[in-house]
């Protein structure tokens, strides 16, 4: 199947323990979907068999580095691509070894929709907990449960029920937003694509069903206008027109809200204030845009603005701040005690920082945070962050974009660690006091 | 400057940019990072599709200023004669830099040898990390998307290279939200895919949406070929039928541009770009399987060129 010209994106990231049928189940996903196409599947067959293997091993189409298929394993995030009739989909496939919580945290990142595998056989397993702990962490709006091999149940109904009301709870638990929960045979396809007639007591969507009827992203109208400036656009007499030489425009992409010419807004960390005097795309003018569209603004003030500088709706502007307290996922080998200075990237603006406090590490399973000095490869913790440039941080829960930042070694200019400012799960579910920043 | 009016798409009463809108935004989002944060950029640009639509959008990003950075074309010598004279067109027409590193340089005086298959693509590697180096240019822009083969599946939209041009998948930077991370040492340089996110039917639909002009051979044109190894071959000066090999004339177009001793072409009838998109979207081959004897050399092709600093 492919999209229509009109349809819209939804950004999926998948998470499951090893031997799930994470692979198998993405792979079903793109074949049942069409989306695998005749050579791809050729070649497939003709591994499949060079491996004795009496079936098409799905789980070879998301494998794409040699050492992957030589072990058998998915060691990196595989993106891959499929489209229904009115949607299309990216799939940022995650590895699902425990220590590669990174690679789960890198995926949820950008999505729309975690799609989480557990085998119905075991249930829900600490590492259920722990990925749906960084669903919640990451603010991922949808969470579907995907209860796989139902066949080895012999399609009980019981056993699917059981699973279902402990993920509930887990749920409430992590005050996680949306989640939905679907019976599925990733090998044999039952409720992949069509609903099966083997769990005739099943009465909800297919997965893919589900995952088409998704909103899909945030709804902008609802959001806060926030916008950061990547660069100035100002091409005097480079200008391609003429009649562009004295043009002066701030280009970004639109990182929540809606913006609309006659618009008040503040520029942070400066805080001067000034109207939105136009919004232009190399299209053409636009009077209102939303995100996440790029476009560059022009405004009625002759005032400083520059990259990493925040553009914001002047009724609801963020605080500027040096002192962040955060919520980081150490992403590096090399421990955070040999970091105490990086380099902070908040949306367009990288500033100087130094760590002062270490606060403490999540028990991702019993979703506290118990007392560390130090934070190693995959932990979660809790910091104290100083910058040298005060930054419009906001916190994550409920701004992604402008809630999250990345700690970088300003030697080796590695990514060191995933922030998100405040405690992204402050106010959810029964943990909420313990989080308290 | 002429006003449009936002075509604002609801889905169930929401706010939604449609996917094409998406992507373009993304798109533009990831040149002006690039124009912002690093001082030597270059696009690498061989006329094909991908290519010219990544200087469509680069233009759309720095609008109304310039394209603020050159191209590079790495020449297998191996061209299309349409494709050729297409670039020089685009870029005369953009009004943009073109530097060209010529493989056939380095065949001439030893530094390369041509491969006994006579096919030129491996041997651009060596030529573009020159150009790199000589220029020092420290974020080359690429046309590659995830979905064209699998260990490009893998790759970031930001992706570091070694002093060697080398990629190691294994060791890649972590990319989260939309926050690149594009620090280099000196020597080091950044691999930037701004089309990441984009399959064949994307690029097409905005070929036809935006009314981007391409080479004629994109589209069905009656031509001279001959059949080796299942793939259309033209016939031309590096690719002449063997004795047991038939001249046809059929038919054809291309899905994509390369070294035209080893680039198939499809049988179509798509003469318009609309036909395209049509095409494409009912295709039972990808794009790299129907067209690309290269990739055909082993599972890991792609992965083996692309550690080697290949594009």
């Amino acid at each position: 199947m492919r999209s229509s010209e009109h349809s819209t994106l939804l950004r999926l990231a998948t998470a499951g323990s090893v031997d799930d049928g994470k692979s198998t189940l993405v792979g079903r996903l793109l074949h049942d979907s069409k989306s695998v196409l005749a050579d791809q599947l050729d070649a497939l067959e003709r591994v499949s068999r060079h491996r004795g293997l009496a079936h098409a091993d799905l789980a070879l189409l998301t494998d794409g580095l040699r050492a992957e298929r030589e072990q058998g394993i998915t060691i990196d995030v595989a993106y891959r691509y499929f489209a229904t009739a009115d949607r299309s989909f990216i799939l940022a496939d995650c590895p699902g070894h425990v220590q590669y919580t990174r690679n789960t945290v890198t995926g949820a990142s950008t999505a729309d929709a975690v799609v989480l595998l557990v085998d119905a056989r075991k249930g829900v397993l600490e590492q259920t907990r722990r990925h749906l702990a960084v669903a919640a962490l990451l603010r991922v709006p949808h969470v579907i449960v995907a209860v796989n091999k139902i066949d080895l149940v012999g399609f009980d109904e019981d056993v699917y029920t059981r699973v279902a009301a402990d993920l509930a709870a887990v749920a409430t638990d992590l005050g996680l937003l949306d989640l939905h929960s679907v019976p599925v045979s990733a090998l044999e396809g039952d409720n992949v694509v069509d609903v099966s007639s083997r769990t005739d007591w099943y009465r909800g969507p297919s997965l893919l069903e589900i995952l088409e009827a998704l909103p899909g992203t945030d709804d902008p109208s609802h959001e806060e206008f926030r916008f950061p400036v990547q660069l100035t656009l100002r091409p005097q007499e480079a200008a391609l027109d003429a009649a562009h030489r004295e043009y002066r425009g701030y280009a970004g992409q639109i990182a929540s809200g809606v913006v609309r010419v006659g618009d008040e807004v503040v520029v942070l960390p400066s805080g001067r204030r000034s109207t939105i005097a136009g919004i232009d795309t190399a299209d053409g003018e636009l009077s209102v845009a939303f995100a996440p569209r790029s476009v560059s603004l022009r405004l009625t003030d002759d005032i400083d603005v520059a990259r990493g500088d925040l553009i914001a709706a002047a009724s609801c502007a963020p605080e500027t701040t040096r002192n962040l307290v955060a919520t980081v996922c150490w992403l590096s080998d090399v421990p955070l005690s040999k970091h105490s200075r990086v380099l902070l990237k908040h949306t367009t603006r990288t500033t100087r920082a130094i760590i002062s406090a270490v606060d403490g590490v999540l028990d991702l399973d019993a979703v506290q945070i118990v007392a560390a000095e130090d934070l190693g490869l995959n932990d979660i913790g809790r910091l104290r962050i100083r910058t040298a440039e005060p930054i419009a941080a906001e916190p994550y829960a409920r701004h992604r974009r402008t809630g999250a930042f990345l700690l970088i070694d300003a030697q080796s200019g590695q990514t060191l660690a995933a922030g998100m400012v405040g405690d992204p799960l402050a106010g959810q579910g029964e943990h909420a006091d313990q989080w308290d920043i | 400057m002429s006003t449009i009016t936002e075509v604002v798409q609801t889905v169930g009463g929401r706010l939604t940019l449609d996917h094409l809108d998406t992507l373009e935004s993304e798109s533009i989002h990831i040149f002006r990072e690039v124009g912002a944060e690093f001082e030597r950029p270059v696009l690498l640009f061989s006329g094909g599709k991908d290519s010219v639509v990544m200087l469509h959008l680069a233009a759309k990003a720095f609008w109304p200023g310039p394209v603020p950075f050159p191209l590079l074309h790495v020449d297998t010598g191996h061209n299309f004669p349409e494709v050729l004279a297409y670039r020089d067109r685009a870029v005369a027409a953009k009004g943009v830099r073109l530097e060209v590193a010529m493989v056939q340089d380095y065949v001439d005086d030893g530094r390369l040898t041509e491969r006994t298959d006579g096919t030129r693509n491996p041997l651009q590697t060596q030529p573009l990390l020159d150009a790199i180096a000589d220029h020092r240019f420290d974020a080359v822009f690429g046309g590659g998307r995830r979905d064209e083969e699998k260990a490009r599946a893998k790759e970031r939209i930001f992706s570091l290279r070694d002093e060697f041009g080398a990629w190691d998948p294994r060791n890649q930077r972590p990319e989260l939200w939309n926050l690149y991370n594009g620090r280099h040492r000196p020597g080091e340089h950044v691999r930037v895919f701004p089309l990441s996110n984009w399959t064949e039917l994307d690029v097409w639909r905005y070929i036809a949406r935006e009314d981007i002009d391409l080479p004629e051979l994109y589209y069905a044109h009656e031509r001279q070929v001959f059949e080796r190894d299942g793939m259309l071959l033209a016939v031309g000066p590096v690719s002449s039928p063997r004795e047991t090999e038939t001249v046809v004339t059929k038919q054809v177009r291309y899905r994509t541009v390369g070294d035209m001793s080893c680039t198939g072409a499809v049988e179509s009838d798509a003469v318009t770009v609309q036909d395209v998109v049509i095409e494409v979207a009912a295709t039972r081959l990808t794009e790299r399987g129907a067209t690309r004897a290269d990739d055909r050399i082993s599972e890991a092709a792609m992965e083996d060129r692309k550690k080697e600093g290949y594009f």
